[in-house]
């Protein structure tokens, strides 16, 4: 057990003008989650302290924060790799609601626009499966892995710049099925996508990437939405 | 599942705690089983057998096999939603092997389990909450059910807490439908979410409606060593063995058949009796979990194991890193080690309610043990108890169990919902109920710490309620379970802000968890017998002429606990001596 130092960004609109840094000294192992610092801290030492937080193993992204300036999941941040002196901000981009908990809301709206749903205009086969072939599923594999969990979307410079940007996550999303085989509304959401709204606003500046908890080639998902775009109107 | 199909017929609300893909479903890895028969040959019968089986006779036969029979037509429902199952070469729905799962004329583990790499729930969930999007059902995000109303012996809607806001709202229904999973953290080494509490399940106990059959709670062999997380069945389906400090594969000798995919009560205990025996690595309570590309294609050599093709089986990294991406992952992150090239140091972990609300196949729920149904309210998944499960749950049949109860239960409602007027409600009465019960909480002068209670009663469970049983550690932990409800009497509460006041929400859940396990001590101790996942030391064999029936559990006003017993339903599978 090592002493470590919590930095958090405090706010309770109930009470707090503005937002202000408290400092929390813990115990913790190296290869304990910030996550476990924070139920340590609400649990025994301060209960006000807000974050929303769940399966604490990287998968419902619940709980992505802004840890010594970067979006990461803090059940999937380990002392060992963000040191011993651990600052931490709710995601920037997003309205603060208190603590570290921002309002969700702004992102699932541009999330809900891509039309994020398999849509099909040929009717299944009466029994059994639509057939689809190993590469054919390879191709949107990777941008299935998404958990929603916005750390990609308020790392993105455009974004903070534009809140209307409607900001990788919802890309992702609609990468996912504009490149599955058996999905037929491609048109419709590349129409959305390539509005001024939409990945154009997108600079490749690769934060979304290294954001990803999930691994996502998010810079790469959005790169080829965009030729998809630039292909479908020659 | 259920609101996609009342969604699209009457007006629907989705009430849920959580944003609804932050739902622990997502957590499921390995998949979802079906007898489509892609791989190699398979029946619904066969599956329904297995699971069966692999619940110590405790499961109700006939619902059983609506469920293995219905799978079949669901998972090409969920296909043709849009779910990314993976494929086989021929571009069907990819299956793997499973715990129990097996071929019924050979006994040899069966492909059946479909699966989306190892995040299948994740594309479940994914999917549902996809088209239910699509199909404008409403959501109520983060909004915390605290209790529900009942008027004339009808369930008429739901008292729900906004955390937003902190305040109460009363939902008025024709029909309510519960599906909040499970309460692994009534333990403390879980699989589970933080959230997975069950506050439905302790309101109705409250309300004075049992629970089912609460003595059998799954506890999944391969967590991860101190953390519990769940590192899934599916690497044992890929070939993956257990091996304790003597280099031994000691599967070989508790299920000589199916070796490391006998089903899971059975490798639970296995591992714990290596543990016992001091066979732990390095003299620690952990064994290791071996998907070694070295290790794996040595067994498959020594068992003879045949691909469908015939010939012998064999993996690679790729393959692995492929096939489970997501615990190859989890291996790094949290342990720094890659299992493609070092085991993983794996102990049994609480992962799965077998029992809960009692439920009939069309998932309305039972207020007694004759079956009288509770008009007005339905239940599906974990919360549930149908019971197709009964003392073990197989692997790959959960996500099953959600989808085709889900789907059911909300044909049910739909039908009879349109049939209904609302029932007369006290609003108000219905708010100061839980105001009172929060304000308790939030005006307490107690100093008792919420979090020490449920941390002391996660630690006595996990002791002594676990894979494991003795007459005197359950009786122990059913007095100090009565002391630590004592404590909570008077806790303290720093946090009385109305926003986001999770600190309140917190405290209101150990609250739950403890009926709950309370329930559950009560209902293991007059158990006397070891069936499934209630194992006792005291009573090693199963008593088919005595318990070969469910525990209906009620809680009393007093805090005392009645228990009743009800038939189990048997079809066509005779109980027979349990062997893997």
């Amino acid at each position: 057990m090592k002493k470590r130092t919590l930095k958090i960004k405090r706010f309770n609109p109930t009470k707090d003008k503005k937002p202000y840094w408290q400092e929390f000294v813990v115990e913790a192992e190296d290869t304990d989650r910030i996550l476990d610092a924070l139920n340590h801290i609400k649990w025994y030492v301060d209960g006000s302290l807000t974050m929303r937080r769940s399966c604490a193993h990287g998968i419902c992204g619940s709980d992505a924060m802004c840890i010594n300036g970067k979006n990461l999941l803090a059940c999937k941040a380990l002392f060992k790799e963000v040191g011993d002196d651990v600052t931490i901000e709710p995601l920037a981009g997003l309205p603060v609601i208190r603590d570290l908990v921002v309002d969700m809301e702004p992102f699932m709206e541009h999330y809900r626009t891509v039309l994020p749903y398999f849509i099909s205009e040929t009717p299944p086969p009466s029994y059994g499966e639509r057939l689809q072939s190993i590469e054919e599923r390879k191709i949107f594999d990777d941008t299935t892995k998404c958990i929603l969990c916005a750390a990609c979307t308020t790392s993105c410079p455009s974004f903070w710049a534009r809140g209307e940007y409607i900001g990788p996550s919802a890309i992702v999303q609609a990468h996912r099925f504009i490149f599955d085989s058996r999905d037929d509304g491609a048109a419709a959401r590349l129409d959305i996508l390539g509005n001024a709204d939409g990945v154009w606003r997108c600079r490749t500046i690769y934060n979304c990437t290294n954001a990803c908890p999930r691994g996502i080639e998010v810079t790469k998902a959005v790169g080829e939405v965009k030729k998809e775009i630039l292909f479908s109107t020659l | 599942m259920a609101a996609l199909y009342t969604g699209k017929e009457v007006d629907t609300a989705v009430i849920s705690k959580l944003y609804p893909t932050r739902s622990h479903t997502g957590a499921a890895q390995g998949g979802i089983g079906a007898a489509l028969g892609n791989l190699e040959e398979d029946h619904w019968e066969w599956h329904a057998f297995d699971t069966v089986k692999g619940g110590d006779y405790l499961s109700d036969q006939d619902v059983v096999e609506v469920m293995c029979k219905d799978a079949i037509d669901i998972v090409y429902e969920l296909e043709h939603m849009g779910l990314p199952f993976d494929r086989t070469s021929e571009g069907r729905i990819s299956q793997r092997r499973f715990g129990g799962h097996t071929n019924n004329k050979t006994k040899k583990a069966v492909m059946r389990t479909c699966n989306a790499a190892d995040r299948t729930g994740h594309m479940i969930l994914q999917t549902l909450y996809q088209q239910c999007i699509k199909n404008n059902v409403n959501f109520f995000d983060e909004f915390q059910v605290v209790d529900l109303i009942f008027e004339e012996g009808e369930c008429r809607g739901v008292v729900a807490y906004e955390i937003l806001t902190g305040e109460l709202h009363v939902f008025h229904a024709k029909g309510v439908m519960i599906a909040t999973g499970g309460w692994g953290r009534v333990w403390s080494v879980t699989s589970n979410a933080l959230t997975l509490t069950g506050d439905l399940n302790a309101i109705l106990l409250r309300n004075g409606y049992p629970m089912e059959d609460m003595e059998f709670f799954q506890f999944h062999p391969t967590g991860l060593h101190k953390l519990g997380i769940l590192i899934t069945e599916a690497v044992r389906g890929e070939g993956g063995v257990l091996i304790n400090s003597e280099g031994e594969r000691f599967m070989n000798r508790y299920a000589p058949t199916v070796k490391d995919l006998a089903s899971r009560d059975v490798v639970s205990r296995a591992i714990y009796l290596e543990l016992q025996a001091g066979k732990g690595i390095n003299g620690e309570r952990y064994v290791h979990l071996d998907i070694t590309p070295e290790t794996v294609n040595h067994y498959f050599k020594e068992d003879d194991a045949r691909a469908v093709d015939g010939k012998l089986r064999s993996i690679t990294a790729e393959y692995v890193q492929e096939k489970l991406e997501d615990i190859s992952d989890f291996c790094e992150t949290y342990l720094g080690i890659e299992p493609t090239k070092d085991p993983i140091p794996v102990h049994p972990t609480a992962h799965y309610a077998m029992g809960g609300i009692p439920t009939d196949v069309d998932s309305r729920v039972f207020s007694d043990e004759n079956n009288t149904i509770l008009s007005g309210l339905y239940s599906a998944g974990e919360c549930a108890c149908i019971s197709v499960h009964g003392a073990n749950r197989l692997g790959s049949n959960s996500l099953l169990d959600l989808v085709v109860f889900g789907k059911r239960g909300g044909h049910v409602m739909v039908q009879e919902v349109k049939e209904k007027e609302f029932g007369k409600i006290d609003a108000q009465k219905a708010i100061d109920k839980v105001q009172a019960e929060f304000d308790a909480i939030l005006n307490s002068k107690g100093q008792n710490s919420p979090n020490e209670i449920r941390e002391e009663m996660q630690i006595l469970m996990t002791d002594k309620v676990s894979v494991f049983r003795t007459k005197e550690g359950m009786q122990e932990s059913v007095a100090k379970l009565r002391k630590l409800k004592e404590r909570f009497k008077s806790i303290k509460v720093s946090d009385t802000s109305k926003c986001f006041n999770l600190e309140l929400l917190e405290a209101w859940e150990v609250g739950c968890m403890l009926d709950l396990a309370l329930v559950t001590a009560k209902s293991a101790l007059a158990r006397q017998e070891s069936r499934g996942a209630h194992a006792r030391e005291d009573y090693t064999e199963r008593d088919d002429a005595n318990w070969l029936k469910h525990t209906i559990a009620f809680l009393n006003s007093d805090g005392s606990i009645t228990l009743k017993y009800k038939p189990v339903t048997v079809t066509k599978y005779k109980p027979q001596k349990r062997v893997y």
